[in-house]
């Protein structure tokens, strides 16, 4: 029996094979899915803003790319995921409204993406798909058994990569 | 030192938020009601402060899909508003706005109807704005509206984030319109740190 583990906005959670883990709805929001192939081990970090080192108040870890990242990684090895063997899959990083609001937030989707990109090329952990940027929603469920990482976006379909 | 921290803020200022919260949605109601022209009821507000993970599940679920118009706020305070509303409402409102009879819950807008709809915010929010702005006697101007008809929680990610460059909750209103069908709408007022501090000093806190 398999469960379907779901992750918040600011959150992240270990998930091992069969389960599943999913969040719903990201936005300008990244989804960050790791796993080890071998043991089956993953987890899924649903980030909100890039940097923690741009603010004083950062100990929500969960909630930015470079913090969130870090510790889904800690958790995966902890858990007994073989940090050489990660692998990433990510999604998210939608520019929702044609403009944004002035402090310094224009294009929040893409500069998660881009600080993504950043901490797993920083970590070693090759990302083997992604599916970013435009201008909608998705809500994403990760598979650890298979590494397949469903996206569903309203009026548009399903799609795996 | 900023007077209001998100994560901790005393009842006071928490109260003084909420009246605002209940005085913007007034006006709104009644700006949607002269718009209508009907008579429109409004619930007393409800306002929390929310968890960023509750704030979908206040919602009806991140996957609900939903109307959001969002515009930036700027002049005295800056920041942003958002207006949301569940798209079945958003149909009922643009079929009597319009007077097309259209309110067929499923569907997608059209153009003609996303513009209305825009309107439909631009002078909710607007109205939101104006009874804050002479409440404080402080300038705010609106930009031009955006929309997106999308889930709720990927429309929510917008202000969210902004909320999440000051802490780890967000402002919720919600209203509750009724005229012969009930209407849930949602405003975000979502001003940065330096602009809740203008809002409560402004007020003699």
């Amino acid at each position: 029996m398999s469960n379907m583990i779901k992750v918040g906005m600011a959150d992240l959670k270990l998930c091992k094979a069969p389960d599943a883990i999913t969040t719903l709805g990201l936005g300008s929001c990244v989804g960050i899915a790791i796993r080890d192939p071998v043991t089956k081990i993953g987890g899924l970090a649903h980030i909100m803003l890039p940097d923690s080192t741009q603010f004083a108040n950062n100990t929500n870890i969960p909630k930015f790319a470079d913090s969130g990242a870090q510790e889904l990684v800690r958790i995966i090895v902890a858990a007994g995921g073989n940090r050489t063997r990660l692998v990433a899959k990510i999604a998210g990083g939608a520019q929702m409204f044609a403009f944004s609001s002035k402090n310094d937030l224009t294009g929040v989707g893409q500069r998660n993406v881009d600080a993504v990109k950043k901490v797993l090329a920083e970590l070693k952990i090759p990302i083997l798909a992604s599916d970013t940027g435009l201008n909608f929603g998705r809500t994403v469920e990760f598979y650890p058994e298979t590494g397949d990482y469903i996206i569903k976006a309203v009026g548009k379909g399903v799609k795996t990569i | 030192m900023a007077k209001v921290d998100l994560n901790n803020m005393e009842g006071v200022y928490f109260d003084v938020l909420r009246e605002i919260g209940n005085i913007g949605a007034g006006n709104a109601t009644t700006a949607l009601a002269q718009m209508l022209g009907t008579k429109v009821d409004m619930h007393v507000p409800k306002v929390d402060l929310l968890d960023f993970s509750e704030v979908g599940e206040a919602m009806g679920g991140e996957e609900q899909i939903m109307a959001g118009i969002y515009l930036v706020v700027e002049g005295d305070i800056s920041g942003s508003i958002m207006f949301l509303l569940e798209k079945s409402s958003a149909k009922v409102l643009v079929s009597r706005l319009m007077g097309t009879g259209n309110d067929n819950p499923e569907g997608d807008f059209d153009e003609m109807e996303l513009s209305a709809l825009k309107e439909i915010g631009n002078i909710i929010t607007g109205s939101y704005l104006s009874s804050l702005s002479t409440l404080t006697n402080l300038n705010i101007y609106p930009s031009p509206p955006d929309i997106s008809i999308d889930m709720c929680g990927a429309i929510l990610s917008v202000p969210a984030i902004e909320f999440g460059t000051l802490g780890d909750k967000m402002l919720l209103i919600a209203t509750e319109f009724t005229d012969d069908v009930k209407l849930e709408g949602y405003f975000i007022l979502a001003p940065d740190i330096e602009s809740y501090d203008k809002i409560l000093t402004s007020l003699g806190m």
